[in-house]
This record gives structure tokens, C-alpha cells and sequence, in this order.
């Protein structure tokens, strides 16, 4: 492999060029400098995530976070967003299932008081009522667009058939009829259960020494004391599919209807997510969205877009293909997906094309590391699944090793176009 | 930035900008035309974003489908955007890797082959993507708006075309376009990375130079009339929530009103990008946001100002909150609108302006692809001075420019009411 033997593996972040130091109360600083820069991004995450939230209550990790910027013990919502937005800096949360993330960036001088805002609303949201009503109002508008979105509602509908009865078939974002009851006590409750520091990642990469960075993080949050590390729950089991599961919903006035097809994957720990994620590439991403876009979108012209993405995580994430195509063009999309797929569980890939595609994902690591939120994204990913702070360096080398019965074998594993579930919506009327 | 540019023009016309920048093994180049829907009549619209997708169809050096494995191969990223004024097109590659982009571009410049199979494949997809946007309500809006706010002038119809035009574009339309607007002396082509400018510019003579000089095409659109007084459109569709879309006629890119609005639009609804700069800053802090969000009538406001060639649209978009109206929407832009015609803008709002401009500035130029994206986009509507001189020319906005400035545009008169009402709501 050539672009193995051209890459420079020290330009890569390694253990030379990543500072990583754990705090007394359990946070792990990551930082990496780079003084091409005048920015500075700030990124991480902590273990509360809707995991933690009762069925009924859907939707209160993705509404605490969206919460902690709207006042703190200290300073008012006007306070904190005319503090960030009069010097052109972010700052943002986000809760997915296992965790809660946040991203931020600024001029590189402004890193202090990035690292200021970060902890006082972390530690001090105050969720106001009034602050409180209102984003509960803005989050019912999102969801009632969500609802009329065949996109989102054919995804919605996805999860309900391959995670049947388990909470990653639930929104993070939840459903109007629980957001609705979700009052300022649900979310303080919840912050006060689950916000601690123990096992938190903060990440700071761009034009600041690392080691001045680590000192600021330490000084600021060192004190932070919570109640132990945070529990990651355990995750119900997930049964393979058996037979084709299908789900349609019907959105009126729609011109186009999207699909949704697939199965539960590999979680990240899993020994075969690399080689399947290399799969993913060959038949749903490499050139223009791989064998799939070959099919559907250059030679059928079914869709605008046809791909697959293999979302891996701390559980079975799905591997999904997804289409956006013309209601009459539906059930022969489908079939020429599920044709694909069958190509991939029964044949194992050329040689070329499977160089092509670890060339592919070995030679695009430059362009993915250039800038600080993409260096900082790996160092985090790097993290979050124990992969070592080595891995980049490592990773050409085990791209590479993989052949092509590799493929064959994870493809077989997974993708099986006769035991999958298939979820679309849009103006078309329920499949028979 | 101007320090460490070339800036040529070969003999053909096609106008060369280079940028070293040593921070990453890493080249970005992007070609430039002069073209897009701004440069389309009825019966043809939606020919310049089609032409952009057929650039990826093959030429007979490069075939359909090699293309976007042979950069993928090679573990670049390329793409195209079509716009109204414009079309561009860019490969970021690894530096050793980057001559395949200029090849590419090169030979697309003039060899496409728009092989009528192909149109007919494409014709389906071009479909599917303008399908795929009406199933958005504020597309839906937005199109009416547009169509509302420009009687004469092609800025009235939106780039991915109008659905009876999509279905009878023939080949030989597509081809003629191509033939009239891709040629050197309409395009200009950016550079920016890991390379020495001399040994770049030499390849690129021998890439480009060959190319066939031809006149640079001259298109001049009837310019839109003033307008007599407020124009309102009405929408109707599925769903539940209510987008009210306020546009109003803005000044073009060399009008030195432009920059005293995009200071207002910063004070009114948020951090004002052009178009151009980077970054997502919030806006909070706005005046709309707090009459309007926290004032509880709307999920959310927005404001666009764009740098164009002709006078293009100042837009307001608000997403209408269950619990309120679209006419009370409407009252508090009103009387927001209103105090900034009879108030100048507080001295503090016109600086935080220039520091959010600055800031996303210094973003906006970090990465490579960024670099190389902005040597060229200014080229379209005015020329780079535009750019290089934009924060020096925000410095000077005082609020007495931008009173003047919204007097002259903020008027009911010169604007278009759109309101998308969805039938599910009670």
C-alpha cells in the first residue's frame, strides 16, 4: 500500500504531540497545540445522557443540556450569551444516549474565560422557569417540524423496528407528549443526579501551549467535587432480526419519500468494527456514496442521495443505508439496495476495489486531522473507546491488514438483506 | 492576506490566484465561472446547477465514474456548489496528489461530454433533489417569495429550476450553457497550500494555457424596476408550524450600502456573515431574538444578506411558535424595524459587530480549502480588493451610515411579506 508508506505518521497526533493528564476528582484533560492558529476549540463530554431518563420523561437529557446555558447562580442567559457573542466565540451542549458533549471555540486569548463559562454552567445552572417554559416551547415547535419530516419520521420509524422494546428505539430529543411535562424540577433533578466530573473528557487543541492549557483546566475544575464517577448503564441485549420488518409512514403533500434500511451493528468495541466500517465504505460511501450510489443514483438516477453509514458507539449503533427518492420509485430503490447488499454477504471484494477503498481511508487522514475541531473530534473518539492516544499513528497499519475475505466475513455477519428491517415515509400509501 | 498572493491572467483570459500556506500537507484548488442562475430565462432554468452535475459525468479522458474514485483513491474531497451569481468547484487533495485536481479541472474546462445517457440519468436525479427540497416548508416559501419579490429580473427563480424546465431541459441546452460559460476568460481559478507558487504556476500554464481562448460571455439582466409597494404571498402546505419570510431588495456588493446593512443585520438579527465567513456564533443577543424568541412568539429568527452582483434579497426568517401568530410575528419585526429607522444603532452594537465580523474572519481562515475558497469568491460579484479591504471598510460603519442605510431599504415599499400557513393547524 503506498499511501501507507507516504503518510508521515509522526505529523499524525501520537503520544509525542498529545498531552494527557487526569485530574484529582477523575476529568482527563486531552490538548494538542497548534500555533497555526489563532483559534482555540474546546471539546468533551460528560456521562449523563438519556440512558438515565424513565421512559415518560424522554427527552430530559437533550433538554437539561439545551438548559445549562440559560442561566447560572451567577449570571443570567443575557449575561452568558452577550459574555460569548460580543467576541465571536461558542460554546454548545448536546445529550446523545450514553453521554452529554459539548463544543466550543474562540480566539486563542479567550480560552480562560471559554474554560470559566464551561464550568460555571456546568456546575451552577440555575434553570429558570421562565428560561425553562420557553425552551420547552421552542423544543415542542422542533418537534411538531420533526413531524413532518420524512427524513427524521422514516429514521423514527427505522429504530422502532431493529431496537424493538430497547431505549435506543427512543429520540433523544423525546415526543411531544413527554417534553410537554418535563418541568425545571425534572431537569435540576436530573443535572444534580447525573453532571459530575468523574470520568469527564475536556479537550483543548489549537494555538495554546498544551501545558497551559492542562494548568488552566486543572485550576478551574480540579476543585469540581462530585459524588464518584459516573455509572454507565448497562445496555439491554438486542435480538437479530429475523424475517424483513417493514414500517411505512404517511406524510401527506410530500414530493419526496425517504427511506431507511438496515440493522443493528457493531458497537465501536467490537474486534470487527473496523473492517465492517470498511465494508460500510465499499458499498455505501467511497467516490460517491460506493456501489450503492453506483447503482441507485449514477446508473437507475432513483435519488439525489443513496448512502450508508455505520454509527458503531458505545452500543450496536446502527448501519443503515438511507435514500431520498420519488414516491413511484420506492419499491425498486429498495430491491437494488437489498441486491446490493446481497453482493456484499455473498462475494468478497476485488482486490482493487478494496485497495482503493483502504487507500481511500488511510490518505484522507490528512484532510480529516487539518483543522483543530477535527483533531480535536479524534483525540475525543480516541478517548470515549479506549483506542490509545497512539491510535492514529496505528491506524494506517491496521487498515491495511485487512483482506478481502475480511469484508466478506463482516458483511456476512451483518448485512443480511433477508433478516433486516426497511422503514420509509412520505406521501405513498402504507406497503401491503 | 494580499502578502503571499499571485495573482496572473493567462492568455486565454483564465484569471490565477495562488496562496502558499505551509501549515498542512495539504493543496485546495477551486475553479470559478461566472455563471449561474442569474444567467438563465424561462424555459431554461435550473440549466446552470444541471451543467454543474453533469461536470462529474466524464470526459473521454476521464469517463464517467473514474472521477470520484480517483480522488477518493487518493484520499481527497471534492464537491460543487451552484449559486445564483456563480458556480464553483474544488478539490482538496494531499499535497503530492494535487496535480489530479488541476488535471481534472482542466480537462472539464472544455472536454465534458454530456452524453444524452447520461442527461437522461441525471434528469431523474435533478428531480429527486428538487423533491426533495419542497418537502421543506420554508423552500416552498422561500421559492414563492423570490418569485414575488423579482417581477423581472432572474434572480426570481431559484437555482435547482422550476419542475416543468427540469422535465424539458434538452441535451443540447445543457451543452450550449456549457459552451457559452466555460471558457478560461469567464472562470478563475484559486490555489492555496503546501506548494512553491513559480513551479505551480508553471503546471498550471501547462494545464490551462492550451485551453481555446474564446470572449468572455456578456450577459446583462434586465435590471428589476423599483418596487411600487409592499407585495405579500401566501403559502399553504402540510404541517403544523408557520414561517413568516420578510425580504427586502438589498443593495448589490459594490454598493456602499452594502456593509453600513450587514453592521445592521448584526445588531438585528445576529452575526452577519455575507455568505462568506465562517463560524456560528449565536444570536441571542439580537434585538430580534429578544423581541421575538424571548418575547415568546417565535422558535427562532435569522436574517441573510448576501454579496451579489445585482441587487439581491435582505431576508428575515422566523419560525412561528404554536402558542402565537403570525401576524403578531409580523407586528414586533415592525416595531423593531421601526426603531432602527427613527434610532441610530447604539455605538456598543456597531463594535460588537466588528469584533463577531473579525473573529469569524480569523475562523474562516484557518483551513486550506477556506483559504483557497476566498481567493476567488469576491472575484465573482466585485473583485478581491472587496474582500481584503471588508473589515477595514466595517471599521468605518458609523450609525449614521447605517440610519441612512436602513432608511433607504427597511421601508414596507421595498419589501415582500411571504407566510407559510400550514393547513394542520388549529
Amino acid at each position: 500500500m503506498d499511501e501507507f508508506k507516504r503518510l508521515d505518521l509522526r505529523s499524525l497526533p501520537g503520544p509525542e504531540t498529545i498531552r494527557r493528564q487526569i485530574l484529582s476528582n477523575g476529568i482527563v484533560f486531552l490538548g494538542r497545540e497548534n500555533f497555526s492558529s489563532p483559534s482555540v476549540v474546546l471539546s468533551g463530554y460528560l456521562w449523563a445522557g438519556a440512558l438515565q431518563e424513565k421512559p415518560e420523561r424522554a427527552g430530559l437529557a437533550a433538554m437539561t443540556a439545551a438548559s445549562l446555558m440559560r442561566g447560572t447562580q451567577e449570571r443570567s442567559f443575557e449575561q452568558i450569551y452577550e459574555s460569548i457573542e460580543s467576541i465571536g466565540a461558542r460554546l454548545g451542549f448536546s445529550a446523545g444516549k450514553h453521554s452529554t458533549s459539548f463544543s466550543g471555540k474562540a480566539l486563542a486569548e479567550d480560552l480562560g474565560m471559554l474554560l470559566d463559562l464551561l464550568l460555571e454552567v456546568l456546575r451552577q445552572p440555575s434553570f429558570p422557569k421562565r428560561q425553562v417554559d420557553r425552551l420547552r416551547a421552542e423544543m415542542l415547535t422542533s418537534l411538531a417540524i420533526r413531524d413532518q419530516e420524512t427524513g427524521a419520521r422514516a429514521d423514527l420509524a427505522f429504530n422502532g423496528l431493529i431496537y424493538p422494546g430497547h431505549p435506543y428505539s427512543v429520540p433523544t430529543d423525546g415526543y411531544k407528549e413527554t417534553v410537554t411535562n418535563l418541568t425545571a424540577a425534572d431537569l435540576r433533578a436530573f443535572h444534580r443526579a447525573h453532571y459530575r466530573p468523574g470520568g469527564m473528557v475536556i479537550c483543548v487543541v489549537g494555538g495554546v501551549k498544551a501545558e497551559e492549557a492542562a494548568a488552566s483546566v486543572m485550576e478551574r475544575f480540579e476543585d469540581w467535587k462530585g459524588n464518584g464517577r459516573a455509572v454507565q448503564l448497562e445496555l439491554p441485549g438486542i435480538d437479530k432480526l429475523k424475517g424483513l420488518h417493514r414500517d411505512h409512514v404517511t406524510l401527506e403533500g410530500k414530493s419526496q419519500t425517504d427511506v431507511v434500511m438496515g440493522v443493528p451493528g457493531p458497537p465501536r468495541s467490537d474486534p470487527d468494527f473496523l473492517a465492517a466500517a470498511l465494508a460500510n465504505n465499499i458499498l455505501g460511501r467511497f467516490g460517491m456514496y460506493g456501489r450503492i450510489g453506483d447503482v441507485v443514483r449514477e446508473e437507475a438516477g432513483l435519488a439525489y442521495y443513496a448512502y450508508s453509514s455505520l454509527v458503531g458507539g458505545h452500543g450496536p449503533g446502527p448501519w443503515e443505508i438511507v435514500a431520498g427518492v420519488s414516491p413511484k420509485n420506492l419499491d425498486r430503490a429498495i430491491e437494488l439496495i437489498r441486491k446490493e447488499m446481497r453482493k456484499m454477504s455473498t462475494r468478497s471484494p476485488s482486490q482493487g476495489e478494496l485497495e482503493d477503498n483502504q487507500a481511500n481511508f488511510i490518505g484522507r487522514l490528512p484532510l480529516q486531522l487539518e483543522t483543530n475541531e477535527g483533531v480535536a473530534g479524534a483525540i475525543v473518539n480516541a478517548e470515549r473507546h479506549a483506542l490509545g492516544l497512539d491510535y492514529y499513528q496505528r491506524y494506517p497499519g491496521l487498515v491495511a491488514g485487512f483482506a478481502a475475505k475480511d469484508i466478506l466475513r463482516v458483511s456476512r455477519r451483518f448485512l443480511d438483506p433477508d433478516n433486516m428491517a426497511i422503514a420509509s415515509a412520505g406521501s405513498n400509501g402504507r406497503p401491503g | 492576506m494580499s502578502e503571499a498572493m499571485l495573482r496572473t491572467k493567462l492568455r486565454n483570459g483564465l484569471e490565477v490566484r495562488l496562496k502558499e500556506i505551509h501549515t498542512a500537507p495539504l493543496i485546495s484548488s477551486w475553479v470559478w465561472y461566472r455563471v449561474g442562475s442569474r444567467n438563465e430565462r424561462p424555459g431554461i432554468t435550473g440549466v446552470s446547477h444541471w451543467v454543474e452535475h453533469m461536470q462529474f459525468k466524464g470526459t473521454p479522458t476521464f469517463p464517467a465514474g473514474t472521477l470520484d474514485r480517483a480522488i477518493s483513491r487518493d484520499g481527497g474531497f471534492w464537491n460543487a456548489f451552484t449559486w445564483v451569481d456563480w458556480t464553483a468547484y474544488f478539490e482538496t487533495m494531499p499535497q503530492d496528489r494535487a496535480d489530479l485536481g488541476l488535471r481534472i479541472e482542466a480537462d472539464r474546462m472544455a472536454n465534458s461530454l454530456f452524453e444524452a445517457k447520461e442527461v437522461e440519468s441525471e434528469r431523474t436525479v435533478i428531480i429527486s433533489e428538487r423533491q426533495g427540497a419542497e418537502n421543506d416548508p420554508s423552500f416552498r416559501l422561500s421559492e414563492e417569495l423570490h418569485a414575488a419579490a423579482f417581477r423581472i429580473h432572474p434572480y426570481q427563480h431559484t437555482v435547482l429550476g422550476d419542475m416543468t424546465d427540469l422535465e424539458s431541459i434538452s441535451r443540447d441546452d445543457l451543452y450550449n450553457h456549457y459552451q457559452t460559460y466555460y471558457v478560461p476568460s469567464n472562470a478563475v481559478l484559486a490555489v492555496a497550500g503546501n506548494f512553491k507558487a513559480g513551479p505551480m504556476l508553471e503546471r498550471i500554464r501547462e494545464l490551462f494555457g492550451p485551453l481555446p481562448k474564446a470572449p468572455r460571455p456578456v450577459h446583462k439582466p434586465r435590471p428589476e424596476p423599483g418596487q411600487p409597494g409592499e407585495r405579500w404571498v401566501e403559502v399553504e402546505g402540510p404541517g403544523e408550524t408557520a414561517y413568516l419570510e420578510l425580504a427586502y431588495h438589498a443593495p448589490s456588493a459594490g454598493d456602499e450600502d452594502l456593509i453600513p446593512l450587514a453592521v445592521l443585520d448584526s445588531a438585528l438579527s445576529g452575526a452577519s456573515n455575507l455568505g462568506f465567513l465562517g463560524g456560528d456564533i449565536s444570536n441571542k443577543t439580537s434585538r430580534l431574538y429578544k423581541r421575538l424568541v424571548e418575547g415568546e412568539l417565535a422558535a427562532s429568527v435569522s436574517g441573510n444578506l448576501t454579496a451579489s452582483i445585482d441587487p439581491y434579497l435582505y431576508s428575515i426568517s422566523v419560525t412561528v411558535r404554536a402558542d402565537s401568530t403570525v401576524e403578531a410575528a409580523l407586528n414586533a419585526c415592525d416595531e423593531e424595524i421601526s426603531k432602527l429607522l427613527n434610532d441610530p444603532v447604539r455605538e456598543e452594537e456597531v463594535a460588537k459587530a466588528i469584533k463577531q465580523a473579525r473573529a469569524l474572519f480569523a475562523f474562516g481562515t484557518e483551513s486550506i480549502t477556506n483559504q483557497a475558497f476566498w481567493l476567488g469568491y469576491s472575484e465573482m460579484f466585485a473583485g478581491h480588493e472587496w474582500f481584503e479591504t471588508y473589515l477595514d471598510r466595517l471599521a468605518q460603519v458609523t450609525p449614521e451610515t447605517i440610519l441612512e442605510a436602513a432608511r433607504k431599504r427597511l421601508v414596507p415599499s421595498n419589501r415582500t411579506v411571504g407566510v407559510y400557513r400550514p393547513n394542520g393547524r388549529v
